[in-house]
């Protein structure tokens, strides 16, 4: 079992409605994000190309913040979800230093925060939440050691790419491109 | 030309528009560490190679600085704690892979060998028991008793029991001391050199150049300290050599990233032309290094320099430099 996700950033167009079902869902502080688009242009006029990405936490297999933790606050659980626990986090901010893609952050309440995948909605079955409001069907969630996943199948058929592979953390976001 | 922009208005405090999660908390406990590794590594140093009644500034008066330095920094440290009432929850777990939990239990370590070390020649550095100070004078009236001719005593005889232990036992605890210190110093820069996620610190050259750093800041603060010529000029060559460590060693940093992949080359720019080239080479390395250097060399050339100059600037420049690489470290990043 080992969660992922493959995002299309051909269908993607950036609405943010991701965001701002997280921040819902999950009762993101004001003024905070798990997850945010971003934007990429490159080439000179005229030749442009604009890609749009969904990014958050990538669920890494390599995962730097889970090492650097001193407390053993950031760990792994089953189907390599990458989680905090409260009440072990003394916010030292070591994990969001190692985070190449500066996924996690400061919760007001003095603890470090970052997306959990919705582990409490995959639980029941369900999609997280980004995936199931995206009004593109862009994003896809699933086990990608399942062939037969709907995620598994689209990254197999599909050119993919991870961000900062540099990075040696073996992300587990794939975005389709 | 590649561009790249957050546009869903994510803007994390703390996080955005640059990473900004460590501020002036990490840098001076950094500096403080390595000041302590210094000043203890020289006193255990000089017990081992027994040349203790030469230094005595250093084996008798460093590790009360020392102390001090680490006491500041642990406080300092706890300050950047984001919930500083769950800091014991660092000692309630031991992780190997974790370079911050391999610093917290060093350093509780580090200070208790040093309280034993200063507690062992306590009776020689203050022979006399002239506390003026009305709450002190209580506070150790509660281990201490006075004795007519203005000397003192242990007031326990367990106490008094252990003071023998570890004046018997010096050695022994020179040789924890002395690992201890490496290990402290060394810790100081793996703190960062861990974080591959930041081009500019992971590189493992940041252990030694922190450990090198944290020795010559030493020898500063106990060329400052001691009244004895003998001392105050061996610590002048002292330091001399390893300022030309630190010099080697920083220009093999950069020669280092330089012939390292993108963003590494991007990291030695900001120092070589970029933002921080300024701050990095007028603080860190003509004050802090170059001008000490000169001055050092002069003294021995038999040139009278006050002491205190070169002192106060390569302790600047000390400190400068862990500002400017922690600042610097958050600022400059992957991208994709």
């Amino acid at each position: 079992m080992r969660y992922g996700m493959a995002i299309d950033t051909k269908k993607c167009v950036g609405c943010s409605d991701c965001v701002v079902a997280c921040q819902t869902e999950n009762n993101v502080p004001h003024g905070y994000s798990r997850d945010w688009i971003s934007e990429t242009v490159e080439g000179t006029y005229p030749e442009l190309a604009l890609e749009i990405r969904s990014e958050r936490c990538n669920h890494c297999d390599n995962t730097p913040c889970v090492r650097t933790c001193p407390t053993g606050a950031s760990h792994v659980i089953e189907g390599g979800i990458v989680k905090v626990t409260h009440e072990e986090c003394i916010g030292c901010g070591a994990c969001i230093e190692s985070c190449p893609y500066d996924a996690r952050y400061f919760h007001p309440d003095g603890y470090v925060d970052k997306c959990t995948f919705c582990d409490h909605r995959i639980k029941n079955g369900q999609d997280p939440a980004c995936v199931a409001v995206c009004p593109t069907h862009c994003m896809y969630f699933g086990d990608l050691d399942d062939p037969n996943s709907e995620v598994a199948k689209k990254i197999a058929t599909r050119k993919t790419k991870v961000l900062a592979p540099e990075a040696g953390t073996k992300p587990q976001i794939f975005y389709l491109i | 030309m590649r561009e790249e922009l957050i546009t869903s208005g994510r803007m994390n405090p703390l996080i955005d528009p640059y990473l900004n999660a460590w501020h002036w908390q990490i840098p001076l406990y950094l500096f403080l560490g390595g000041l302590a590794a210094g000043l203890l590594f020289f006193a255990a140093y000089f017990i081992i190679a027994g040349k203790e009644n030469k230094y005595q500034t250093t084996v008798k008066y460093g590790p009360i600085v020392a102390l001090g330095a680490i006491v500041i920094g642990l406080l300092a440290l706890v300050l950047d704690l984001k919930h500083p009432a769950y800091f014991w929850q660092l000692y309630t777990t031991i992780r190997l892979d974790s370079p911050m939990s391999w610093g917290a239990w060093v350093l509780l370590l580090t200070s208790v060998v040093s309280v034993v070390w200063i507690g062992s020649y306590l009776k020689e550095a203050f022979p006399k028991f002239g506390c003026k100070i009305g709450f002190m004078r209580k506070l150790l009236k509660m281990i201490i008793k006075e004795k007519d001719n203005n000397s003192w005593d242990w007031k326990f005889n367990w106490l008094q029991k252990f003071e023998k232990y570890a004046q018997d036992k010096r050695k022994a605890w020179a040789w924890v001391m002395v690992v201890l210190s490496v290990i402290l110093g060394v810790y100081t820069g793996i703190l960062l050199s861990a974080f591959n996620a930041r081009p500019l610190w992971n590189t493992a050259i940041l252990g030694p150049l922190f450990l090198t750093s944290g020795l010559s800041t030493g020898a500063a603060m106990l060329m400052i300290m001691t009244k004895n010529h003998i001392e105050k000029l061996a610590y002048s060559k002292i330091d001399l050599l390893l300022i030309i460590i630190e010099l080697f060693f920083i220009t093999h940093m950069f020669m280092g990233f330089l012939a390292s992949s993108e963003v590494k080359v991007e990291a030695a720019h900001y120092f070589l032309g970029g933002a921080y080239t300024v701050t990095f080479w007028i603080n860190v390395v003509i004050l802090g290094l170059i001008i000490p250097a000169i001055l050092e060399a002069l003294e021995l050339l038999k040139f009278k320099i006050p002491v205190i100059v070169p002192g106060l600037l390569i302790l600047w420049g000390g400190m400068m430099f862990r500002f400017i690489m922690v600042d610097a470290g958050q600022v400059i990043r992957y991208l994709y």
